[in-house]
């Protein structure tokens, strides 16, 4: 079955609007009946997505696919890139600066939490070039 | 417990007046750190903060919650006002600081995780 697919463009360089994305697909997921814990583990990997594009990458895309029994989830940057992909997966390590961490970020949960709350989560990162996250939530 | 109930026994200002305060809430969470709220909060209806940018009402929203409660006299930006009215998320601001409001909601039986 063909899904239904929304897309946003991420900015880097407006803090006070990460966050705009996620707070649209939430509402348009409610509206075709998505409710409960998937569309808060939805609502949480794709905003922890998106304040990483914010505040790292420097912005990014994101792509929604909404099928009836699932969401897939993409967050693509063409940002500084990961070195070490594990230690980032560590809940606690940041390479936040201390600005990040005074606007309540930087603790080092976002990739763990997008992890946590996806049931399938893949991401692929190169220096110098982007990072490539895909998270699929069972509806 | 209410939203009216909170706004009494913090002695809080109510932001949002036009939204429903008889909500009941049965837990809450007090954090200046989003990406902990993010993490280890679950089915909590009121987050207390510090902190003051509009993430905060995002985060709220994320998590399903139907308060949020500003310590130590901070108020929301335009900005995030407008997006927690948008978001049925009501909005209080009180003086006491966010131990303080921890304990005395707990003494009146809300609770954590």
């Amino acid at each position: 079955m063909e899904a239904i697919k929304f897309s946003y463009n991420v900015p880097g360089d407006d803090f006070t609007r990460a966050g705009d994305a996620s707070t649209d697909l939430k509402s348009k997921l409610k509206k075709m009946g998505v409710t409960g814990a998937p569309l808060r583990n939805i609502s949480i990997s794709l905003y922890e997505g998106e304040i990483n594009l914010a505040i790292h990458a420097g912005g990014g895309e994101i792509t929604a696919l909404v099928y009836p029994d699932k969401v897939e989830l993409y967050l693509d940057d063409n940002g500084p890139g990961i070195a070490d992909i594990s230690l980032a997966l560590q809940e606690g390590y940041s390479s936040a600066t201390e600005e990040i961490r005074s606007l309540g970020f930087g603790a080092g949960m976002g990739l763990p939490n997008m992890k946590k709350y996806a049931d399938e989560f893949y991401i692929e990162s190169e220096v110098g070039k982007g990072t490539h996250i895909k998270m699929v939530v069972n509806l | 417990m209410k939203i009216k109930d909170i706004i009494e026994l913090l002695n809080a200002t109510n932001l949002t007046p036009d939204l429903d305060c008889e909500k009941e809430l049965h837990s809450a969470c007090g954090s200046d750190m989003m990406s902990d709220v993010l993490a280890y909060v679950k089915d909590q209806a009121v987050l207390l903060t510090g902190l003051n940018n509009p993430q905060v009402i995002r985060t709220a929203d994320m998590m399903d919650m139907l308060c949020v409660v500003y310590v130590r006299g901070k108020k929301p930006d335009a900005l995030s006002l407008k997006l927690a009215v948008e978001k049925d998320i009501c909005v209080l601001s009180t003086d006491k600081p966010l131990f303080t409001c921890c304990g005395i909601l707990y003494d009146n039986g809300l609770r954590g995780a």
